[in-house]
């Protein structure tokens, strides 16, 4: 909320300028987002009168004006069409700077010296309406700096209000807590009641009195709605950002300023019967102030009269009974909501209103009369009239209490680290307007009505720690009983996965959780997508089910910035909800393009390729020992090179696909190069086993090298699964290092060439065993893959 | 004919040797003297036509210059074998400052790496890693934590929600309360993690990660706090910081406090305050939320945005950089 510092001091008068009231207020909680001077420094500016004005001899539009207020009066020449004799008007003196930078100096215009300078309020920084020179009431003191007499020298504070502090929402509570922090005085104005001149009652009736349990009215009769608002309040409520509107709501946003009643004036004349407080009902519909026409919510309360509804409470008043100018007889309200009646309805209707915003947060309940005396006194005071009495509804069962919260000063040792004396600690609570009572070495605390917030004995701690400074309060380095927690080792950190791909040069990148739904779609991965409820936008409107579209598009995004060699790498949650239920997994997302190495005098690396990035795939499967059965297949996900992708498996679990990206995605994305992914399962992973030592064997292995011809269709990892099979223990490990195609082959077959590395534990193999193993292998082959030895 | 001297024939042959420039040249030299029909060897089988007693002292003269020619070819096989080796090498020589062969060095993500800089400082204190899912339910994010149904609080944070009520976390803190609910004290985690929030502009991204930290105990004190995470900062930025403490408010926590550092930028205009972390003592509610007697243990939790404080130590000055994945951008942080 934003209010101004004259304002302010006026309740308090302390003696610290803006900025450290600001300061001290920052401190204490209510951070203050801006401290503004509401004006210019106009130095030398001072209010001047214009007591004689004749022609230019040479020049038909200025004018020479003689000018009192400077320490003698002054000949001035003057452009402006309003200068007249008589008129009271911002003189800048000889020497004072204007805002724009101008200095004002002893001239000559056409021939006539000038001494000083008659303002404009643009010239003085002051607004934007330029016809001329700022006009000044008559009755200004001619000589008096202007800053001064408009009341200039003052400062905006925008302060920043956390929800609690519903209480300093207003001139009064700030001053209240500027008052505990200085220690000075709260001396606001006087209020008294204001004594009814005429009678007139109207009856107000209560339906809803857990949402509205107080209702105060007023009727003043005969006011001038034309009367002018006084240049001290149209500035005051300016400067805490309020449009001046006439001198009725005016004065109702003035004393919502100055005591936190957010009020509403009715006109009475609009008024049919007596005021009635109850719920909207289904579909009833009303038009509010600003004119829009709107459909009430069954939670929404409603201020009525005998035929209609009349405004929302707390919220908005209606069209057809404001205050208008024909208005003469004015209806004054000042009520209790209870913010549990309030809360949300603005925002439904799309509004954010000074009222509901105080009565959400939690209003006064003990404030409604003084809140009506006080706007009484002021309408009385600008406008006229004659005030009926003051009318009350009130039903004492649904007002809140006030609760006497319990503190025990050992409490607020133990948890601020303090060693405060119960003295301190009273005067702490008491220069907050709180009542304490000793009980039992124990307090009783009542706060005052307007903290809504202090319920229960933490929060008087918070309130003790806040006056105390909490820059005051001690500090401890950290200390405790650890324990020792274990460390899994059977699980490769995520950290780890990162740091393997940092150095195997993946770029980590971190993209968005939301996608377009047409995103995921166009990878034929939108099953199990979850909308929002309330997107930014049509781009971010679903949760990502993988990391795939952010991943190609950060690729894209570099392919466009002319990168063509790199690789991207992704760790992040993704969200599925399918029918079996919501879940969140982790993945780990690969991207590589360019070449297995970088442009060289010497030549470049070779093309990135299929194998690299399953290469890459397997080196993070080595991290965890590959704690599980591995096996590929043929994918026939859709983004993938239908020949160039695989499915991976653990111990049959589906852990992910890679491959090369498909071609035609790559085309439609413009990319300037082919690029290879993986996805993967990152917990599924991660799962490691811990190393068991094994005995290494010391004898020497033994190499036999095959060829075998086998139909096309015949995947390498099943020839090498036979192997296994058929060698037994004594196949130590197993090589393709040959694959042809081709002449002396049979069409649609291939020759696999393969290095067979046999050893035994215990004893060098003899030639015969060797060749019985392989001779066991490639009848085995034969029999399983109709395999043909290579002669 | 008389037969040549075995002397003269070494003497041809040492010359031979001589000129001989590689190995083949050498390996003739060694046939035509010392092979099976070589001059040489042709001596020694004409000994037998020598009378007796001359045979031996001839035999003699003959191995002699056999063994001296021997050792002339070995040795001029060597220098002949180095000077290869010595061709080669130069042949061989490489223009050393040519750049080594290698691909674009990869790293982490700055927030990433700021992140494990943060972990890194908690787990010196045993400050154990916990996490959480980041859909999450009103209950966890909100209820559980304090925040009253309809509560302007909540207003605080832009919610996104997902059709059926459940929503995406605002805050790491619902992970304060999971593990709560799980284990008694002490406790002594943070939480790390993505949270989001519906506001996009110049300073706010819909998602960000934070860093939640909790510790519950039988005497933890708003002293410990200050302590803890003065300490942090400057663990953090190597600096020794002023740190400060403003009231503020959380649902969650009371008293609540705006943890302030002074800032001064690198051109060393004046430090400002700069708000980096929302800290607090575990509000009574919320440990009764979660089934821990709030009059025998008190606690503190703090929250920190990952983005702020790497925007703050590597200088960062535009949020929306750490979301747009610029390779120029990312590289910087290797």
């Amino acid at each position: 909320m934003k209010i101004n510092y004259q304002w302010l001091k006026s309740w308090v008068d302390t003696d610290l300028d803006a900025e450290s009231v600001a300061e001290r207020l920052t401190l204490a909680g209510l951070e203050v987002d801006e401290c503004r001077a509401v004006a210019p420094a106009l130095d030398g500016v001072v209010v001047g009168s214009i007591v004689d004005v004749q022609p230019h001899p040479d020049a038909d539009r200025l004018r020479v004006c003689r000018v009192e207020g400077d320490v003698q009066e002054r000949t001035i020449v003057c452009g402006a069409p309003n200068a007249r004799a008589g008129l009271k008007a911002p003189l800048a003196t000889l020497g004072s700077v204007l805002p724009g930078g101008l200095k004002i100096k002893p001239a000559r215009l056409r021939g006539v010296a000038s001494e000083g300078m008659l303002c404009s309020a643009p010239e003085l920084g002051l607004g934007e309406n330029g016809s001329g020179l700022m006009e000044l009431p008559d009755d200004a003191p001619v000589g008096e700096r202007l800053t001064s007499y408009l009341m200039l020298d003052d400062h905006v504070l925008d302060i920043d209000l956390t929800p609690n502090r519903a209480d300093c929402l207003s001139v009064r509570g700030l001053a209240r807590e500027l008052s505990a922090l200085t220690g000075v005085p709260v001396s606001g104005p006087a209020f008294a009641p204001v004594q009814a001149d005429v009678d007139v009652a109207i009856e107000i009736e209560l339906q809803a009195p857990s949402d509205c349990p107080r209702y105060l009215g007023r009727v003043i009769r005969g006011v001038d709605v034309k009367a002018p608002t006084p240049l001290w309040m149209v500035e005051a409520l300016r400067r805490c950002g309020i449009r001046s509107l006439g001198p009725v709501v005016d004065v109702t946003n003035y004393v919502l300023l100055e005591l936190g009643q957010p009020m509403h004036a009715f006109d009475r004349d609009k008024l049919s019967g007596g005021i009635r407080v109850r719920r909207a009902r289904a579909g009833e519909r009303m038009v509010l102030l600003d004119e829009r026409e709107v459909e009430l919510d069954p939670d929404m309360l409603l201020i009525c009269d005998q035929s209609r509804a009349l405004a929302i409470g707390g919220v908005m008043g209606g069209l057809e009974s404001a205050v208008s100018d024909e208005t003469t007889d004015i209806f004054l309200e000042s009520a209790w909501f209870n913010p549990a009646s309030i809360i949300g309805r603005a925002r439904r209707l799309g509004l954010a209103t000074e009222s509901a915003h105080r009565f959400e947060r939690g209003v006064d309940p003990e404030l409604q009369r003084l809140a009506l005396e006080r706007a009484t006194e002021l309408v009385l005071a600008i406008a006229g009239g004659s005030p009926g009495q003051v009318l009350e509804a009130l039903n004492e069962a649904y007002m809140p209490t006030t609760p006497e919260v319990r503190l025990r000063p050992e409490r607020v040792n133990r948890l601020l680290g303090t060693e405060l004396s119960t003295g301190a600690i009273v005067a702490s609570l008491t220069r907050l307007g709180m009542r304490v009572i000793e009980k039992d070495e124990e307090f009783r605390v009542t706060p005052p009505s307007a903290r809504r917030d202090i319920e229960i004995e933490v929060d008087l701690i918070e309130e003790v720690a806040r006056l105390q400074g909490y820059d005051q309060l001690p500090s401890r380095r950290p200390g405790g009983r650890l324990k020792l927690a274990p460390i899994p080792e059977a699980e490769v950190p995520q950290r780890r996965l990162r740091r393997q791909l940092a150095a195997r040069g993946f770029q980590e990148i971190i993209t968005w959780s939301f996608v377009a739904e047409q995103e995921l779609a166009s990878l034929g991965l939108h099953e199990g997508a979850q909308r929002l409820a309330n997107p930014l936008n049509r781009d971010m409107a679903v949760l990502r089910t993988s990391l795939l579209p952010g991943v190609l598009k950060t690729a894209s995004a570099n392919f466009r910035r002319q990168h063509d060699n790199f690789r991207l790498f992704e760790i992040g949650t993704c969200f599925i909800n399918n029918p079996a239920g919501f879940s969140e997994p982790h993945r780990l997302a690969l991207f590589m393009t360019g070449r297995v190495s970088g442009e060289h005098a010497l030549g470049a690396g070779r093309a990135i390729d299929f194998f690299d990035v399953k290469g890459e795939v397997e080196q993070l499967l080595a991290l965890n020992g590959v704690g599980g059965q591995l096996r590929l297949e043929r994918s026939e996900q859709s983004w993938l090179h239908p020949g160039q992708g695989a499915d991976l498996y653990l111990d049959d679990q589906l852990m992910g696909s890679l491959g090369q990206v498909h071609p035609a995605l790559a085309r439609a994305m413009d990319w300037a190069g082919t690029g290879f992914v993986a996805e993967l399962d990152v917990d599924g992973i991660r799962k490691a086993q811990l190393p068991v030592h094994q005995r290494s064997s010391r004898y020497p292995s033994v190499r036999r090298d095959i060829a075998v011809v086998v139909p096309d269709q015949v995947p390498a990892s099943a020839l090498m699964a036979g192997i296994r099979r058929a060698g037994g223990k004594l196949v130590e490990k197993c090589v393709i290092f040959d694959e042809y195609r081709g002449e002396g082959i049979e069409t649609g077959h291939k020759s696999l060439a393969m290095g067979l590395i046999l050893r035994d534990v215990s004893r060098t193999l003899r030639d015969d065993e060797v060749e019985a193993v392989i001779g066991r292998i490639v009848d085995g082959l034969t029999r399983d893959f109709g395999a043909k030895l290579r002669g | 004919m008389s037969s040549p001297s075995p002397e003269d024939l070494l003497s041809q042959a040492q010359e031979l040797v001589a000129e001989a420039g590689d190995a083949r040249a050498l390996d003739e030299v060694r046939v035509r003297y010392l092979g099976k029909k070589g001059a040489l060897t042709g001596l020694l089988k004409q000994l037998g036509q020598l009378p007796p007693d001359e045979r031996r002292e001839a035999g003699q003269a003959v191995n002699r210059c056999k063994q001296m020619l021997e050792a002339d070819i070995s040795a001029r096989q060597m220098a002949l074998s180095e000077q290869q080796l010595n061709a080669r090498l130069a042949a061989e020589q490489l223009d050393i400052s040519l750049p080594g062969r290698m691909h674009e060095p990869g790293g982490q993500h700055p927030v990433s790496r700021a992140l494990d800089r943060i972990l890194d400082i908690f787990s010196q204190l045993g400050f154990s890693v916990a996490t959480g899912p980041e859909v999450e339910d009103d209950e966890h994010n909100f209820g559980a934590l304090n925040f009253p149904e309809h509560h302007p609080a909540r207003a605080m944070h832009d919610t996104f929600y997902l059709p059926d009520g459940r929503l995406l976390r605002t805050h790491t803190s619902p992970v304060q309360i999971r593990v709560m609910k799980q284990s008694q004290p002490p406790v002594r985690i943070v939480a790390p993690g993505r949270v989001f929030r519906a506001d996009s502009d110049q300073t706010h991204t819909p998602q960000f990660h934070q860093v939640e930290g909790l510790l519950v105990d039988s005497d933890v004190t708003f002293a410990d706090l200050k302590g803890l995470l003065s300490d942090f900062v400057n663990a953090f930025f190597e600096d020794e910081l002023d740190v400060r403490l403003r009231p503020s408010y959380f649902p969650f926590t009371e008293p609540s406090a705006e943890v302030d550092v002074r800032w001064t930028e690198p051109d060393g205009s004046a430090g400002r305050w700069l708000e980096v972390l929302g800290c607090g003592m575990v509000h009574p509610n919320v440990l009764d939320n979660c089934g821990i007697d709030s009059e025998r243990y008190t606690g503190y939790a703090f929250g920190l945005g990952v983005e702020r404080f790497a925007m703050l130590r590597y200088r960062v000055d535009d949020l929306r950089l750490f979301f747009e994945n610029d390779l120029g951008f990312l590289r910087q942080f290797r």
